[in-house]
Order: structure tokens, then sequence, then C-alpha cells
């Protein structure tokens, strides 16, 4: 028949390939588990950030390299082009395919990562997150930029300070499933409900989901929709750039305080003009630096992420592994006017 | 001759597919090491069930002359119920059957608009595309539900034991088969080219027309659901963006799979080589660091091709012919 | 005006003397439904918000889908040729980038050189799908879909994860934009003037009859003489031309681009057009309508943030926009059909 061909040959290569994925089962404790390859060195270190063209994320990956050329082992960085959880799951799987050494990742979504990750440590990978983690038994180090807490608190602290402590205000954040951003909302919820905020209202939280245009357009409706709004909060790099941006087009820099966390080339314009009087980060150079080190000294057995275990992190010293494996960077920094000018990047 | 030449354009194209996997598979060997392991295999073919489940009703609605834009939607609704109705604390198996019903009843909403309004089924689904994966924004908001229980997520990123056979292979086959029964073999299938082939004159024959139509469409629905279940397993997550995009992979397999845009031909052999060309080739173009954006730029003119390149074969044919006739009749063979 | 255009874009049978006039009006309800949803709307909402009703506010809902409607007018034009556009969002994005780039790596470079250079590149990629269209018989949602992505790559080839801010490009690039001419920002007005320039075109002129009977009837218009693959052609290039028109402006506005700018704008600009009344099998709909198509779904996104509707709501009413506009349509078309038959029957 016309059609015996055909099928025959296709059914003749699902079949090989099923084969091969049976037969595999039989040596894939050999295959499995072991030494991963290398290539050159033992230190192929991979970043993994929420998304790759984010100028907060290529900050960090320059401290990595940084790291990668004092340690002399490889560094890359890969990742999707927007904020989605499950085309990192792809990559953790194309990752783990190659055997890389250490996977560095910054999580869109704690839990639908894990999985995948999981699987990459019972192939003997060393993960690291950063900036956003994931489910502690998905990983065996989380870098963090700076307490969790401090940075929460500090954001209301300076738009407080800034509005006198009375009006309505508003956050902008990133995906609404990024650990980051939920830890630092949930501790501005707490400092809101300290008695000094009692005449400031959080009337909405939108999420921007780390694009541009997104961000843009919610800080627009956020405006329409409440009149009164005197201030926005946005712990995002891209999101503060982009409501900066929206609150100049309608012309009411100054009359809605910003504050947020951003890069300071992003906010430079925004700060000399007065839109934005403060605004916070850490050096993501630094932190991108530090997750290195730390997914070496993994590799290498110096550590395995226990709590009290201590390791080498280059210029930044020694560092300590806290409570749950996080690793602090250190406090925050306050940009204004002032200082905005001996920083680049 | 003659016989031989019609067998060859008969199955030329599913003998393409053959070759472009075989190409692929010499690729991606050389792109990477890695890429002709079993474990790569396992977890290449784990990652595009979701489509592959798709492309099986997709292809039969494609056939009967339709198109499904909503099931991406439809599989992040059915994901979102799956999540709301695990959350509310009901039984997992109850879960899958109310995710499913949820498909059918998406379907169904489609295929009543198709049939009893006679609306063009592009806009319909182009309509619900919106409309579904917006209420699944609305269920869901922007949160995750993750805290499904080990043996689902197991299902969906776990092997047969002993293997490296992935359960939702395993289903995706049993679907297969059924679904190749159901087009090739029985006379539902017959109907189904009949209807694309010429929707009158299959009326005419007494074939009942919408109703088959209706059913494609839920079970469109239905297997959207279930891919939808698959996913939501598989990242152990239930969101309401999940799987956003996915209808132009399922639409772009199923046509290169060889089933014309316009109804009435093609087969599910070629669109499950397609599925498997597509699949490699982005898994190779992955383990060389390629983005996933770029790997489009060739899933894209696979696309493009797969129709161009037939039409410019059969025009050069037509010159060459027309050049033969027209240099004179004594050059017959 | 002339009789022919109207039974071009009427109804799809030639219409009796006696129901001449049921099926012009029947013609212009689109439009005339669209303008009264419209108010309807605005009202209903300016009541209860009055923020929502202001001169700003109006100005601001126009900002928001100047550049929308701007690739929808090269839209309608596709599909009022029983084709349809895919890549129009990639054409914009890839646009946005190359002009936003350009700016930054040459701050001094001239406005308009920036602007060619998007609109060119809007036309090349434009001609290469009509070519695959017209010439490669390949069916428009195949050829655009494969475009679609094979645009967005050579985007991402290029962008190479590379983002360009609006701290990087000069304030006379994002002016495009803002600038307001009259009280009314620049932006608006050349949306504006581009709907009038080819909705009048595609009235007045012969070229503008034929892309009608294109998609009315191919065979037919193939057989009287008309020169379809040249036209069809030409209808992708003009709208690879708005698009990369659009992409420009699409910098100037946003002014942070990346190579995914303009994902999923495709959607939205089909949505527009079949929302407005153009026929998606080709061969009737109104420029007008297509800008009012846009408008509506533009008001009711803005008025949703006025009524403190979560966003979440903003696709399915999209989709059930959509879906409402041609449920009104096949019903209203069968009510005149059964209406003309029993005319006819007299």
């Amino acid at each position: 028949m016309k059609k015996l061909f055909p099928t025959l040959g296709s059914g003749l290569m699902v079949f090989v390939m099923l084969l091969l994925t049976a037969c595999g089962g039989s040596t894939s404790t050999t295959t499995g588990t072991g030494t991963p390859s290398s290539s050159g060195s033992n230190l192929n270190i991979v970043f993994l950030p929420k998304a790759i063209n984010n100028p907060y994320f290529d900050t960090a990956a320059s401290g990595g390299t940084e790291a990668s050329k004092a340690l002399k082992g490889s560094f890359k960085q890969v990742g999707p082009s927007t904020a989605s959880a499950s085309d990192q799951v792809t990559w953790i799987n194309t990752l783990t395919t190659q055997h890389v050494n250490a996977i560095v990742v910054s999580a869109n979504d704690p839990n639908a990562l894990a999985p995948a990750l999981k699987q990459a440590m019972a192939q003997g990978i060393k993960v690291v997150s950063y900036d956003s983690d994931v489910e502690p038994d998905a990983r065996q180090v989380f870098i963090n930029q700076a307490n969790s807490e401090d940075i929460g608190r500090s954001e209301v602290q300076i738009l407080g300070k800034e509005l006198n402590y009375t009006g309505q205000i508003a956050i902008l954040s990133a995906a609404s499933t990024a650990t980051n951003q939920n830890t630092w909302i949930d501790f501005m919820k707490n400092e809101l409900s300290l008695p000094q905020y009692k005449n400031m209202q959080l009337v909405k939280t939108v999420y921007g989901n780390d694009d541009d245009q997104t961000s843009f357009n919610d800080t627009l409706s956020l405006m329409q929709a409440y009149p009164n709004l005197k201030g926005i909060i946005s712990p995002t790099t891209v999101g503060i750039a982009a409501a900066a941006r929206a609150i100049e087009s309608v012309n009411k820099g100054g009359k809605v305080a910003l504050t947020g966390l951003g890069t300071p080339n992003q906010m430079r314009k925004y700060v000399l003009d007065g839109t934005v009087q403060q605004f916070a980060l850490w050096n993501p150079a630094d932190l991108g630096y530090l997750a290195y080190y730390a997914a070496a000294a993994l590799i290498q057995g110096k550590i395995t992420g226990q709590t009290g275990q201590t390791f080498s992190a280059g210029k930044l010293g020694t560092k300590t592994i806290g409570a749950n494996g996080v690793v602090l960077l250190g406090p925050p920094t306050v940009f204004s006017k002032t200082n905005i000018g001996q920083f680049n990047f | 001759m003659k016989q031989l030449r019609k067998l060859l354009s008969s199955w030329s194209w599913e003998a393409l597919l053959v070759v472009l996997l075989l190409l692929t598979l010499v690729l991606g060997n050389s792109l990477s090491p890695y890429f002709f392991t079993p474990f790569n295999f396992s977890l290449m073919v784990e990652s595009f069930m979701e489509i592959a489940i798709m492309a099986l009703s997709m292809t039969l609605i494609i056939i009967a002359g339709e198109i499904d834009l909503s099931v991406a939607s439809t599989l992040g609704l059915a994901s979102v119920m799956m999540g709301i109705t695990w959350n509310a604390g009901i039984p997992l198996w109850l879960d899958i059957i109310i995710a499913l019903a949820t498909g059918g009843v998406a379907g169904l909403f489609n295929g009543l608009l198709v049939t009893r309004l006679g609306l063009p089924s592009l806009v319909v689904t182009l309509g619900t595309l919106a409309l579904y994966r917006g209420l699944a924004y609305v269920i869901l908001g922007s949160q995750a539900v993750s805290n499904f229980p080990a043996a689902y997520s197991n299902f969906g990123i776990g092997d047969v034991p002993g293997t490296l056979i992935p359960w939702t292979l395993v289903m995706f086959v049993i679907l297969a088969l059924l679904c190749i029964v159901l087009l090739h073999r029985s006379w539902i299938g017959r109907q189904i080219y009949a209807i694309g082939n010429n929707k009158e004159a299959a009326r005419f024959a007494g074939i009942r027309v919408n109703r088959i139509k209706l059913w494609l469409f839920v079970l469109s629905g239905v297997l959207a659901a279930l891919a939808g279940i698959v996913f939501t397993a598989r990242i152990s997550s239930a969101r309401a963006d999940n799987a956003v995009g996915f209808e132009l992979f399922v639409i772009t397999v199923v046509l290169l799979g060889g089933v014309n845009i316009f109804g009435g031909q093609g087969s599910l052999v070629g669109v499950i080589l397609a599925l498997f060309v597509v699949g490699g080739l982005r898994n190779a173009l992955g383990l060389a660091n390629v983005s996933g954006d770029v790997q489009n730029i060739v899933v894209g003119m696979l696309l493009i091709f797969s129709v161009l390149g037939p039409n410019v074969v059969q025009r050069i044919r037509t010159v060459i012919s027309r050049r033969r006739l027209a240099s004179g009749s004594s050059k017959r063979v | 005006m002339t009789t022919t255009s109207k039974q071009v874009n009427g109804a799809s049978i030639p219409p009796p003397r006696s129901g001449y006039r049921l099926v012009v009006f029947v013609s212009r309800v689109r439009e005339l439904g669209l303008l009264a949803v419209l108010l309807l709307l605005v009202i209903i909402v300016g009541v209860q918000v009055p923020q929502f009703f202001t001169l700003s506010n109006m100005v601001q809902i126009l900002l928001s889908v100047s550049i929308l409607a701007i690739v929808a007018i090269g839209e309608t034009l596709v599909v009022l040729t029983r084709n349809v556009d895919l890549s129009v969002g990639s054409i914009v994005g890839f646009s946005a980038f190359v002009a936003a780039n350009l700016f930054k790596q040459h701050p001094g470079a001239n406005l308009l050189f920036g602007i060619l250079l998007g609109c060119i590149l809007g036309l090349m990629l434009g001609m290469l799908n009509g070519l695959i269209v017209s010439w490669g018989r390949v069916p428009a949602i195949v050829a655009t879909l494969g475009t679609l992505y094979v645009f967005r790559g050579l985007d991402f080839l290029y962008a190479g994860g590379n983002q360009v801010s609006a701290s990087d490009v000069p304030d006379s690039f994002l002016s495009l934009a803002t600038v307001p001419l009259l009280g009314i920002p620049l932006l608006i007005w050349f949306a504006a003037l581009l709907a009038l320039i080819f909705g009048y075109w595609l009235h007045a002129s012969r070229t503008g009859r034929q892309l009608y009977a294109i998609g009315s009837n191919p065979e037919a218009a193939r057989l009287v003489g008309i020169r379809s693959d040249l036209l069809v052609f030409g209808a992708f290039a003009i709208s690879g031309v708005l698009s990369g028109f659009a992409g420009v402006l699409w910098g100037a506005r946003f002014a942070t681009v990346d190579a995914t700018a303009a994902s999923g704008l495709e959607l939205q600009v089909v949505a527009a057009v079949v929302v407005g009344g153009v026929n998606i099998f080709g061969g009737s709909g109104r420029m007008l309508g297509a800008m009012l198509g846009a408008i509506v779904l533009a008001t009711i996104d803005n008025s949703l943030s006025f009524l403190r509707v979560s966003q979440f709501w903003l696709q399915a009413i999209d989709g059930a926009a959509i879906l409402i506009a041609v449920t009104l349509d096949a019903l209203i078309t069968r009510w005149v059909q059964r209406l003309l038959i029993t005319r006819r029957q007299r």
C-alpha cells in the first residue's frame, strides 16, 4: 500500500528512539551520577537570571566574570528573553544535559523550577540561587543581596519621610510569583502597619512582570485609577525606570513620589530632575561575584551549604552561611542627588 | 515508470520528513556530544509532549477545514482549574476530571459558534484565545498553586521505572495510536477528509458535517485540557500564564507534517514525524546555547519552506513541461 | 458618493432596487454601532468616575492607541484582500530596536534618517512577506506565521541581548511621541493623518476598489484583469512600511527597547480590525471602522483602570469583544438576507 513505507519508516524511527531511551535506563546509574564533565577547567559555572536582556543581571554577570577570572574558571550566562518560569525550566534541563558543574539561578517562580533543579542536583550539579530564591531543598546556597527585612522596611521608610507620612501609595512589582518581590512586599506591609504610618494607605499592588511596556502602562493606570496617589514603590529596576518615565510623561514629576530599587545609570536623569529623590540598591556586580565564589566553593567541596560553614569570597572577604543556607551580601546603599555621580552601573 | 513516480509523489512528504529527522539527528550530534544520549532524548521528548497532544486534535481539525487557535489558552484554563480545585481540597482524580470537563466546555463553545452561527473558526478561536486566557487570569490571578502531591509531579517529570521512557510519552503513544485509528482506519476519519475536501458535497452525501465539526472542537478542548494537566505536572505549578504562545508551535508542527491548511489532506504520521523534527532541532540548538528566539528562526523557515518548497517545485515542473510542449510534439517520449 | 463603492462595500449579494437603501444603511451600521458603543462607554464610565471624562484622558487614550492604529491601517489593506499579516508585531519590534539603537550609537543622527531607516526595514520585511504570499503562493496565515518567528529571531540576533534605555537616547527622539502640535501630541497627528490618507485612497481610487474586488472573489478579479499578485504584494509592502514607521514611534514613546518589544501586537491589531467590521475573509470593511475598532478596544482598556477593575480582566474583555462583534455581524447579515428574500418574494 502507498502508506506502507512511510508508516514503517516512521514507526521504525520512533521505535529506535524509544529503544534508546529504554536501554539508557539500565545504565542510568553510571551515566547519571558521577563527576560532571567540564570544558577545560572543572569550574564550569553558568548563570541563569530571570531574563537575559536586563541591565541589572548584566551587571551581576560582570561580577561573575570577574570572579571567574580570579578563580580561573569559566563563566557563561543563558536565559529566557522574558521573565518566564517555564522557559527557565527548559534552560535548566539544557544545562543538566550539558553536565555543567554549577547553575546559579534567580527564580521567576520558587516552586516551578524545583523539580528541574532537583533533577540537576541528582546529576551532581551544584545549585546556587541569587537575587530571588527557590524552594530551599532545590538549591544548596542562596545569596541574598541584603537582609530582606531591611530592604522592605527601608523602602517604606524612604517614601514615608518624603511624603511626610501621609497619603495613598501603591507598589509596582515584577512577576507576581517572584520570591524576592513577595518577601519584600510582606515586610513593606508589615512596616506600614506600624503606628507612624497610620495616615498612609497602600491602595494597590500591580505586577509589571519586569517588562518595560507593561510596567509603563501599569503606572499610567495606577495614576488614572487613583488620582490622589502620592507615592509609588517599585522594588525592581525595570519597574522603577518605566514608572519614572510614565510619571514624567503625564507631567506628574514631583507630585507623585517614586522610590524603589534601581540602577544609578537608569535613574540618574530622574534623580537630577527631581522625579525621584532617593532610591536604594546594592551593587549587583558584587552579588554576581559572591554567587560565583559560592558556586566554586561548592564544586570544590569546601562547603556543602550547612549553616555555619565559611568560605573565602575573594575581595569580599570571608562569608558565613546563615540559617537555611542563606548568605548575605551586605546592607543596601541609598542613592540620591549627592552621591549618584560616583557610580557607573 | 509512471507507477513508481505516482508512488514517489504520494509518500514523498513523509519521506522528506524522515530525511529531515535524520539530518536533525546528525546536526544534533555534531553540535553537542550530549545530544545523542538517552538522558537527553528522555528530557527532549518530555519537553514537547504537551504540544504533541494538542497536535493530534489540531490535525483532525485542520483536515476538516477549520482551525483552533485557542488550544494554548484552554491549556492554561485547565491548569488553573487544577490549581483551584486542588487548593479547595478536592481529591486529585476529581480535579483531573473537572479540568478535562472545562476543556470540553471550552471546545463546545468554540464548536457551537462555528457550527450553529456559521462564524469563521479563525476569528472565533482568536476571540476565545483571548477570552479563555483572560478567564484563567481572572480565576487564579497571578498566583501559582504548587503544592501538588509527589505522585502527580512524578507523572509529569518522571520515567517508567527502570527505563528513561517518560510517563507522558507512554500516554501520548496510546493517544496517538487511538487518533491514527480514528483518522486513518475508521469511517469517521474518511468523513473528516470528505468534509475538508468539499464541505457542501459532503453534506449532500449525507455526512453530518456540523455534528462532526462540533465533536472535533470538543475533542480539541479536551486534549488541550489534558495537555494542561501534563504541563502542570511537569513544572509542578498551576499558573495562568502556562504555555502562552504554544498554539503557534502546534500549528507549525501540524503544517510541517504535511497537513494542508485548507483542509482535506494530510496524515498523523507526518505530524508525528514533524513533531520529532521540530523538537529535535530545538533541543539540538538549545544544547549549542542558541537562545529560544533564535531557534525560532529555523522553525519559522521550516514552516515557510514546507509550503513554499512544493510550490516552487510545482512551478518549475510546469515551466519545464510547458517548454517541452512548446518545443514540439515530436519530442514525445 | 458613487453607487459602485456602495455595492462593493455592502452586502455580499447584489441588492435589488427596493432593498438598496436598507443595505446601504446596514453597511453603515457597523461604524455607527461602534460610535454608539463608544459614546455609551464614555458616558457610563464618565458618570461614575469624572476623571475619565477629561480632555487629558481622551488624549491619553488616543496616545495609547495611535501606534496600534498605524499598524492597523496596513493590516486592513492586507485583510481586505483575503489575507492576514501576523508578522506585524515582529516588524514593529525590529524597527523599534533598530531605530532606538541608531540614536543610542549616534546621538547626533538626523531624526528623519532614523525614521527612514525604520520605514525601509519595514518595507523590506513587508516585501518579503508579499513575495512569499503572492509569488510563492503560500497561504498568508502560514507565511506570516513563519515570518513572525523569523523576523523576531533576526531581531534577537541583531540586538544580542542588549537594551536601549531612555537615558541612552537624545530627547529629540523621545519628543517624536510627545511634542504637542496645537495641544495634541504629534503621535496622534501621525496616526490621524495616515488613517485619513489611506482611508480616502481606499475609498476613492481605482486601486482601492480593486483591493476589495480581490478579497470578494479572487478568481473573478483575476479574470477581469486585476493584477492580483501585484496588488497583494503591494498591500504587504505597505503593511511593512507602516509597521516600520510605527516601530520608530514605539521606540520614541516607550524609550526602553529590547528585542522583545511589541510581542503579541499582531493579535491586538487583528482584534481591532475585526471589531472594526473588516471581514476576515476580505472584500468588505472600511478604514474608519478599523480605526474605531482600535479606539473602542483602547477605551475599554482605559476605562478598566478607572473603574478599578483588575487588569486581569483586560484580555478576557478583549476576547469577548471580538466574539460579540463577529456574532452580531453574522446575526445581522442573516437578518438582512432574510429580509431581502422576503421582500423579493413580495
